[in-house]
């Protein structure tokens, strides 16, 4: 007889160690897969796996074989008009040679690229391995500002309006019952006495005196038991427990003015598309503002944010002051964790950069986690890119990059979000 | 009688009566003699775990496994591919899986096949009954996991991966084809083990002997060879030989050596081993509709399963991706079966030997003692060249054209045969390629010789591959060179020794 075994609740995920080696052994294609997947998305769209192909020749595992060349005379089924001796062209594309076992064509090099599904989290991994946000540790970890307050029992004392009616009732109603006992048999047993001496008939009025007398201080004795006491009373007790802040608003900041050109906006649309990924896995909610500039700031939607084109000059404080105001109308407090990117091309009316350094430095800094700023420009920079320099060295969460082409996106982002020392641990 | 079962729903109690239904047929009435058996019920995920590490129930840990468990999971779940229904493992007890998705009629067709055909197989063919010891791969292969996972904690995963990877690439080249081996144990693997490695480290050999014992006997030594006769078993060779390995390393070569060797007789009889378990499927199958045993409903079931299983499209048709080996295994015992029953005057002519004799007798020789290669060349007859409209072709670099050089006609069957037993030829399949020397002398550097099978040569690409995971593996030197049958050496590849070799 055969043993028959049920395997079906035996583990099913025998391969993962495998899958995962496997990833793990190609790691620098799947990366560059997924940098390329990003590029292709839009900003809604990132909360899915990814189907990722690396070329097949850099996984493949080599075994020595034929090459093409040399004699080989196969024998295949299905002959249907060849008799021995017919010549034939020789197939295109070498058909011919190195079909001896049928398989050449399976194993065959080719420039095929071998694809397969990353899931979401595997995707998400890949893309932001290693990198940390600045301050965000510390600001979990040690900076907690925001307080809950959350329920914790009963307390003896506390304010008034913390009574909870129920529970003091009932603790006054339970104390009652207890005072009020040893009195109230003393009380049935001096009644019943009483009752005895009046059916006795018997002229016992100093007993029966003594007994009423005794009865009237017992119920006296009742009645005074309080109904409430200053020992009944229950508080609801609160505790206040840090909790970390779990939303987060992301400004965006972007130059639309003449010289931004789409294909700058694009790159700049990247660039906030990997913020707001990464804030994304950080943080439960993240709201979006965008707010664009070219002579004055306005903010807008997300389309019109990067759709809409305008002409003339440049005051980058325009933007800064605009989302100066809006922190403090919309996100003062300790509760949000606000982030900011802006890009821009570097143009800017001269007497102004000086502005926006001081206006970041007095106003947006302090309130930032982390500003990023990226120059989106072929030349060289010009005096805003001094002036935000001097910015960056006073400031460790203040970040600044210069990027050229769109392939430059993926290292910017990763540069401006490398792990601080001392902040990962 | 009444049929085992009349739907299409499978129960533990019906798998084991058609177990007990289709065992009383193989074995008592048809004579297989089998391992024990277990069947395992599984999920499809299972499956593919299993198809993943090459159907081995335990395997150590590599990303090539990975990579397969990855594609055969994509192709699975976009439809591109159902699952083999079947996976059959050489161990005593012989381990056959069954697909929870599949359907009763499916399981007893997996039943047959895969516990009684492939079982039998296994336990019978020469080939397995030298090469392998079913009864102590799983262990060994548990072994092997456990070896490699504790080389994977003490050196890293990576030095491990490396040294696997190159071992990998040389599968095909660790055994000997030509000597008997010794069988897996592993009770005596485990205890010669340690011993091994201290030993063989001291062994490592004449390369390490720089300062000649004797001067005066220079002269005399100075032509003398290592190794003294081309090796055809370069894992083997690189496990004694190569001087930078570290005991740990040496014994990774062996482990992947021995597996390869488990899986040498499967690839020399894949013609005889789905053959043989397609044709008892068949037979045990339609004897238990003889029987009653089974409705008309499961015959149609089994029967279009079957049909999709030994189809063979002809060589203009779309599909066609190389001779089926089912269909050709299953067409040849058949044939034998045929030959033996009711053979013609042809028959007669061809095959005296076998003509009119017992067929089940017949049937247990030949399976028995060939290997896909001798099994053609033996067995085919002019029939099934007819039958298949074989014909063979031609293809010679030095000439513009293909040439039909023999079809399915009186003229041409002694040539077919020949060429499509040659086909199934390992020698002739893979690339001869052997140990040729070291220079002790000066540099260490090995010496590889491809013996070159009708000018054929080497992929390029994948020697210059193979042999950069040789050279890490040696850690010197290593040439190889394509020598054609004249003896002069047409092409030679040299890889340079990693900068870095492994050794720590």
């Amino acid at each position: 007889m055969a043993n028959i075994i049920d395997r079906r609740l035996n583990g099913k995920n025998k391969s993962a160690v495998n899958r995962e080696r496997f990833l793990r052994r190609f790691k620098g294609q799947i990366k560059d897969a997924v940098a390329k997947a990003i590029k292709g998305r839009s900003i809604t769209d990132i909360e899915s796996g990814e189907t990722i192909s690396i070329p097949v020749k850099d996984i493949s595992e080599p075994a020595f074989r034929h090459g093409k060349g040399g004699v080989w005379e196969p024998v295949h089924p299905g002959n249907q008009e060849f008799v021995k001796g017919d010549r034939l062209p020789r197939p295109q594309g070498g058909g011919g040679g190195g079909s001896g076992s049928g398989k050449a064509s399976q194993d065959g090099e080719g420039e095929d690229a071998f694809a397969f599904e990353l899931s979401r989290e595997e995707f998400m991994n890949v893309f932001f391995d290693d990198l940390a946000l600045p301050n965000l540790v510390k600001t979990q970890l040690t900076g907690i500002t925001e307080m809950k307050t959350v329920r914790a029992g009963f307390t003896n004392d506390g304010t008034p309006a913390n009574i909870n009616i129920v529970r003091s009732l009932r603790g006054a109603l339970s104390r009652r019952i207890a005072m009020a006992a040893p009195t109230l048999t003393e009380l049935d047993e001096s009644e019943e006495e009483l009752d005895e001496l009046m059916e006795s008939g018997m002229e016992a009025d100093l007993d029966m005196r003594e007994r009423r007398r005794r009865i009237h201080m017992l119920r006296e004795k009742l009645a005074a038991i309080p109904f409430i006491d200053p020992f009944d009373l229950r508080y609801n007790n609160r505790v206040k427990q840090p909790t970390p802040s779990s939303q987060a608003v992301m400004f965006c900041l972007m130059d639309v003015s003449g010289s931004m050109d789409e294909q700058k906006k694009d790159m700049a649309k990247r660039f906030f598309i990997l913020l707001y990924l990464f804030l994304q896995r950080t943080y439960d909610k993240i709201e979006l503002v965008f707010i664009r500039h070219h002579t004055s700031a306005v903010e807008v939607n997300e389309h019109d944010f990067f759709h809409s084109r305008e002409s003339g000059g440049t005051v980058v404080s325009s933007a800064l002051n605009l989302m100066k105001e809006v922190v403090q109308k919309r996100y003062a407090g300790s509760e949000w964790n606000i982030y900011a990117a802006q890009a821009s091309d570097g143009d800017n009316w001269d007497s102004d950069s000086a502005n926006c350094a001081r206006i970041l430095e007095t106003a947006l800094i302090p309130v930032c986690q982390y500003y990023a700023y990226i120059e989106i420009t072929e030349g060289e920079p010009q005096n805003l890119w001094y002036e935000y320099l001097k910015v960056k060295d006073a400031h460790k969460h203040f970040a600044m990059q210069k990027i050229r082409s769109a392939a430059d996106i993926y290292p910017v982002f990763r540069e401006l979000f490398k792990k601080q020392q001392g902040v990962s641990k | 009688m009444i049929p085992i079962s009349t739907g299409s729903e499978w129960t533990f109690d019906l798998i084991a009566e058609y177990d007990a239904a289709i065992r009383e047929v193989a074995v008592d009435e048809f004579k297989l003699d089998v391992y024990p058996i277990q069947l395992e019920v599984i999920t499809a995920e299972q499956m593919m775990d299993a198809y993943s590490s090459v159907g081995m129930p335990v395997n150590y840990h590599h990303w090539s496994f990975g990579k397969h468990f990855v594609a055969t999971e994509k192709s699975y779940k976009r439809g591109q591919m159902g699952l083999a229904y079947e996976i059959v493992i050489n161990s005593s007890p012989c381990i056959a899986y069954l697909m929870e998705e599949n359907s009763a009629t499916m399981q007893a067709l997996v039943i047959a096949h895969a516990a009684y055909g492939h079982n039998s197989f296994f336990k019978g063919n020469y080939l397995f009954r030298a090469w392998t010891d079913a009864s102590d791969i799983v262990d060994y292969l548990m072994f092997a996991k456990q070896y490699i996972g504790q080389c994977e904690e003490r050196y890293g995963i990576s030095a491990v991966e490396e040294l696997l990877d190159s071992c990998h690439a040389l599968m095909n080249y660790g055994v000997d084809r030509y000597k008997r081996p010794e069988k897996l144990s592993l009770a005596q693997e485990k205890a010669r083990q340690t011993e091994r490695e201290q030993y063989l480290q001291t062994q490592v050999n004449d390369l390490w002997r720089t300062i000649p014992k004797r001067e005066r006997d220079a002269g005399a030594h100075a032509a003398q060879r290592f190794p003294s006769e081309p090796q055809e078993n370069l894992l083997y060779f690189i496990e004694k030989a190569a001087p930078l390995l570290e005991p740990w390393q040496r014994e990774i070569v062996r482990i992947v050596r021995k597996i390869a060797q488990y899986f040498y007789p499967q690839r020399q009889t894949q013609v005889m081993n789905e053959g043989w378990a397609t044709f008892w499927h068949y037979t045990i199958l339609t004897r238990l509709y003889d029987k009653g045993l089974v409705t008309d409903g499961f015959m149609m079931e089994f029967l279009q399963s079957h049909t999709n299983v030994v189809a063979q499209p002809p060589v203009t048709s779309n599909w066609y991706s190389g001779i089926n080996p089912y269909a050709l295994g299953f067409a040849m015992f058949q044939d034998i079966r045929r030959i033996c029953e009711a053979p013609t005057d042809e028959d007669r002519a061809w095959f005296p030997d076998i003509a009119g004799t017992p067929w089940r007798d017949t049937l247990e020789f030949a399976m028995k003692n060939f290997k896909d290669e001798s099994f053609i060349s033996q067995y085919l007859s002019p029939k099934l060249i007819r039958d298949f409209h074989f014909f063979a072709l031609r293809d010679d670099d030095r000439d513009d054209k293909l040439e039909i050089s023999a079809i399915h006609d009186e003229e041409g069957y002694r040539k077919v045969r020949e060429l499509l037993a040659d086909q199934y030829n390992l020698g002739s399949r893979e690339p001869n390629i052997q140990v040729w020397s070291v220079n002790m002398r000066k540099d260490r550097c090995l010496t590889l010789r491809h013996t070159m099978h009708n000018r054929r040569p080497l992929d390029r690409g994948s020697a210059c591959e193979v042999l950069k995971h040789i050279a890490r593996l040696w850690g010197f030197d290593v040439r190889l060179e394509s020598v054609d049958t004249d003896g002069s050496v047409r092409e030679h590849f040299e890889i340079k020794a990693p900068a870095e070799t492994m050794a720590y």
